[in-house]
């Protein structure tokens, strides 16, 4: 076995351990079964929830919401970054702003958010796009700044427009960074809408997980924290391989 | 050795035509403090010929090579290449390789040597032929596939070569391509740039800080002062074109590289900042 295969048994491993640990302390009645319910019981009503169908919706919302927010903020915060960092003196201003950016709580905006916005989706975009724009901007900065001038010399002297050097050879060389800000804004993305939804709006899986809770309804609210928590990490896995991917080559043997 | 075979390569027909000329060049940098850089100095590379620029540090040797580039503008008077005048654009038939590794780590072997041709739009095979042809040159073959990032520094300093040479350019610029690697290596390396000189018949012009590197490969050797930089002599070495780094075991390569330490030593101590030189 290779030791990468080994790691990620280990991985598996740890995860199976933890759940297993869990349905025993379960059934064995060490955690109140009204606190808690069983692992297994939550992929039951999981399973539920798909089969009555009740889940789509919710999940149609949040990820379309999600998506929007997350196309939003890299767009901006890519276009944010590359403008911060031509210009040296805003970058000078700002660079303090950027960096106490992730201390001020977002989420006390979400009513005004609502009462600018109504009650729909928009405010739920506008959370997860303010809560990921920062990170996007930050690693564009970080990218460009490491951007070896060589590089933008070779392209010089290989006579590239300036667009062309861009393209070709200043956003391949950021590429590394800028895909940590991508993978980055996904996660705060996610985290904005389902905050929010959670907080007060009208569909969504952060809404229905506070709406289980309220109605004491611990199976679904569960069999919901399972699936959001398993397409969480689904997804910044699947991140993750694709940027060990690209960068395997890039990276001495 | 063979004289004839000196005056036989490419560029002798063209032999004494200046190829890049500076008149009277003056770079200074703007800034809180402004610095003067470079000159005022003087500069004929004749066409085909092996020139190399020692100085001490700091004394304005890739400033040099950046203005004859067209990589930035002198501050006063005038640079031409092949007649034209050059002023902050990179003009057709320059390449040049830096001391940093300049090898794009997101392409292969083949695709960094293919790209300028690429970006030139050259057509499909004669793209594959070119490189084809430049991948045997620099004897990076067996790697054509691999990723710079799996190569030794020498070898990607290659990959820049290969990448410059494959666009046939008339002036070779060459920035202390070799300074980052070790001395068996440096050595060996001016073999292959020797080769590639008179194979392509290209001029080349070498920055470089080790004496015995200039002495080794080039016609002239041009001996800049501390800053702001001024050529203080040229040497002309008398070498035959067919030559190597075998040369080292020669007296004269003695003679030559004591010249240049000689005048060099009092300009080094005054870059490094010494009283009494």
């Amino acid at each position: 076995m290779s030791r990468q295969a080994a790691i990620g048994w280990t991985r598996v491993a740890v995860i199976v351990g933890f759940l297993a640990a869990l349905e025993i302390l379960c059934r064995m009645k060490v955690i109140n079964p009204l606190t808690l319910i069983p692992p297994s019981e939550m992929a039951m009503a999981l399973w539920g929830l798909f089969v009555s169908g009740k889940i789509w919706d919710d999940i149609a919302q949040t990820f379309s919401t999600v998506a929007l927010a997350f196309v939003f903020s890299v767009t901006v915060g890519f276009a944010l970054g590359a403008l911060i960092h031509a210009l040296p003196r805003v970058r000078r201003a700002v660079d303090p702003l950027l960096a106490s950016y992730y201390s001020i709580p977002f989420f006390v905006f979400y009513p005004l958010l609502i009462a600018l916005f109504g009650l729909n989706t928009v405010p739920l975009i506008v959370i997860g796009f303010v809560f990921a724009t920062a990170a996007m901007v930050i690693s564009t900065l970080n990218g460009l700044d490491r951007v070896p001038r060589v590089m933008t010399k070779t392209a010089r002297i290989l006579r590239l427009s300036p667009a062309q050097a861009v393209m070709q050879v200043t956003l391949p060389s950021a590429a590394p960074y800028l895909f940590t800000g991508l993978k980055l804004a996904l996660a705060y993305s996610f985290i904005g809408v389902i905050a929010g939804e959670f907080i007060l709006s009208g569909g969504g899986l952060g809404f229905s997980i506070a709406y289980a809770y309220n109605e004491f309804d611990n199976q679904t609210m569960y069999a919901l924290m399972m699936f959001v928590l398993v397409i969480a990490t689904v997804m910044n896995g699947a991140l993750h391989v694709w940027e060990q991917r690209l960068l395997k080559r890039r990276t001495r043997a | 050795m063979n004289v004839a075979l000196a005056t036989s390569g490419p560029a002798a027909a063209s032999a004494h035509a200046v190829h890049a000329r500076l008149r009277g060049v003056t770079r200074m940098f703007s800034g809180k403090l402004s610095v003067h850089a470079l000159g005022p100095l003087d500069l004929d590379l004749q066409c085909g010929e092996f020139f190399s620029v020692v100085g001490p540090s700091g004394c304005g040797k890739s400033t040099l090579m950046d203005l004859i580039a067209g990589l930035s503008p002198p501050t006063e008077g005038t640079i031409t290449f092949e007649g034209k005048p050059v002023a902050g654009d990179v003009p057709d038939g320059i390449g040049a390789v830096f001391q940093e590794d300049a090898s794009f780590p997101w392409l292969t072997v083949r695709d960094n040597i293919a790209f300028g041709l690429r970006r030139a739009g050259f057509d499909v095979a004669e793209i594959a032929r070119r490189v084809d042809y430049v991948i045997g040159f620099m004897g990076l073959r067996e790697f054509a596939t691999a990723y710079p990032a799996q190569l030794s520094g020498g070898m990607r300093q290659r990959v820049c070569i290969a990448r410059t040479l494959v666009l046939e350019p008339r002036l070779i610029l060459l920035d202390e391509p070799f300074g980052a690697l070790d001395q068996q290596t440096r050595l060996l390396m001016g073999d292959e740039v020797l080769r590639l000189w008179r194979e392509t018949g290209a001029t080349v012009m070498l920055i470089t800080h080790a004496l015995d590197e200039a002495a080794m490969l080039s016609d002239r050797v041009g001996v800049m002062s501390a800053r702001p930089g001024r050529f203080i002599d040229v040497i002309t070495t008398g070498w035959p074109r067919e030559r190597d780094s075998n040369i080292v075991a020669d007296p004269a390569f003695g003679v030559v590289t004591a010249r240049l330490w000689s005048l060099l030593r009092g300009e080094s101590m005054k870059a490094i900042g010494a009283r009494g030189a």
